[in-house]
């Protein structure tokens, strides 16, 4: 089947303002968005210029908007969006570099605000070939939010990004939540701190734009309000500030029966 | 930064950006009502200040206030305090984690917590409709006495 494509350009060397080119695509069953734009490069444009890396869902590079709606080229297939026009444009409330690529410095800059990390006083102290214990409860109430790829998708469907350009956003937000809620963390506070700047938590008021497309099922929005409740738990003085989990001996040390012995290190 | 395109859908992005759900234009509307009960505010202080230019610039201005005109736009003034209330306290009530559930592990077909709160959506959304109704009744009798 033969379709239009519509791909938005942008080249700052040539115009300050962008621009559609058109192609046509024959599209087979299962072809992917990024496969098409794979193939329109090799054979009709060389020019058009995209990201991506794992062609799998995984690396977070492809993010586009997809006849309007934001997803992730490679884990979208054409006949699914449409069978006449597929418009591609790139992501909505990032700064556009060049045709569907955007710049993320700013993106990343957020994420790295609310330290993306574990937080302890004792991590110089801590015994690297150990574990950190951690109930299964515990890591279930983090486990979903730390599927984020950081593709930036929940940026572009946020309302709130659409006008305000220093709000932290979803993805940033939401990491916030999946840190300070790792037992293994102790840093929440901080977190908070750079949370409840003026542009932070508060700007969000449950629009679950980018719940309903992130492509990895992270619900950002619902990690932010449950950010929000802790926050204000803490504030009140509701949620008692427990200490980071402790270290756990190395599993070796004691190992379950029928386990078998690792094979001697071949690097001494 | 001048070889960047700014990409930011602007304020038309709060109303219209793609096929989502119910709870983004509850947030348009949010947005929306909140401003024009802003705007009722400040017309409200304009109008009430007459008071202290003695009586009859009161009645004046008063009788000035009593037409149909302004009963209309006192009954979506009205609509816009019952939406604005009921989806804010929805609203609210999802800022403290209530009505969402639990953290669940991310299978496809993903479900989001916007899915679990819904019903709560439509519960404020149809009492939002309920006490609509009920003022539009009154505004009936009004110009049908
Ligand atoms: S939360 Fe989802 S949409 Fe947002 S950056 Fe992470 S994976 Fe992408
Ligand atoms: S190319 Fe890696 S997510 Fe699409």
């Amino acid at each position: 089947m033969k379709i239009k494509v519509k791909v938005s350009r942008f080249d700052p060397d040539k115009s300050p303002e962008r621009y559609f080119s058109e192609y046509e695509l024959e599209v087979s069953e299962g072809m992917t968005v990024l496969d098409g734009l794979i193939w329109l490069k090799e054979n009709a444009d060389p020019t058009i210029s995209f990201r991506y890396s794992c062609r799998m869902g995984v690396c977070g590079s492809c993010a586009m908007m997809i006849n309007s709606y934001p997803h992730l080229a490679c884990h979208t297939q054409i006949l699914e969006i449409t069978k006449s026009v597929l418009v591609l444009e790139p992501l909505c409330n990032h700064a556009n570099v060049r045709d569907l690529i955007c710049d993320f410095s700013a993106f990343f800059e957020k994420h790295r605000t609310i330290k993306p990390h574990l937080l302890r006083e004792d991590a110089e102290k801590l015994d690297l070939t150990g574990e950190i214990s951690q109930t299964p409860q515990e890591l279930e109430s983090y486990l979903q939010f730390s599927y984020c790829i950081k593709c930036g998708i929940c940026v572009a469907a946020c309302p709130t990004c659409a006008t305000d350009k220093e709000y932290l956003g979803p993805q940033a937000l939401a990491q916030a939540y999946r840190y300070t809620q790792d037992s293994r963390d102790a840093g929440g506070d901080k977190r908070i701190e750079a949370a409840a700047e003026g542009h932070g938590i508060h700007h969000c008021h449950y629009a679950g734009a980018c719940s309903e497309a992130c492509p990895k099922g992270v619900d950002p929005a619902f990690a932010i309000q449950l950010f929000r409740k802790q926050m204000v738990l803490r504030s009140l003085g509701l949620k008692e500030t427990r200490p980071p989990a402790g270290e756990m001996p190395p599993m070796t040390l004691n190992p379950k029966p029928n386990i078998p012995k690792p094979p001697e290190p071949t690097i001494k | 930064m001048g070889r960047l395109r700014d990409n930011r859908l602007g304020i038309a992005g709060w109303g219209y950006a793609g096929r989502y759900g119910f709870e983004r234009y509850a947030y348009f509307f949010q947005r929306l009502t909140g401003l024009g009960i802003l705007l009722y505010f400040s017309l409200h202080i304009f109008v009430t200040a007459y008071r202290a230019f003695g009586e009859q610039a009161w009645t004046r201005v008063m009788s000035g206030v009593d037409k149909p005109f302004f009963k209309l736009g006192e009954y979506m003034l009205f609509m816009a305090v019952a939406y604005h209330a009921l989806n804010g306290l929805r609203v609210l009530f999802s800022e403290l984690g209530l009505f969402m559930g639990k953290p669940i592990r991310p299978v496809y077909p993903y479900e989001t917590s916007l899915k679990r709160q819904r019903p709560l959506f439509f519960i404020v959304m149809a009492l939002a409709g309920v006490i609509i109704v009920m003022g539009g009744l009154d505004l009936i009798r009004y110009f049908r006495p």
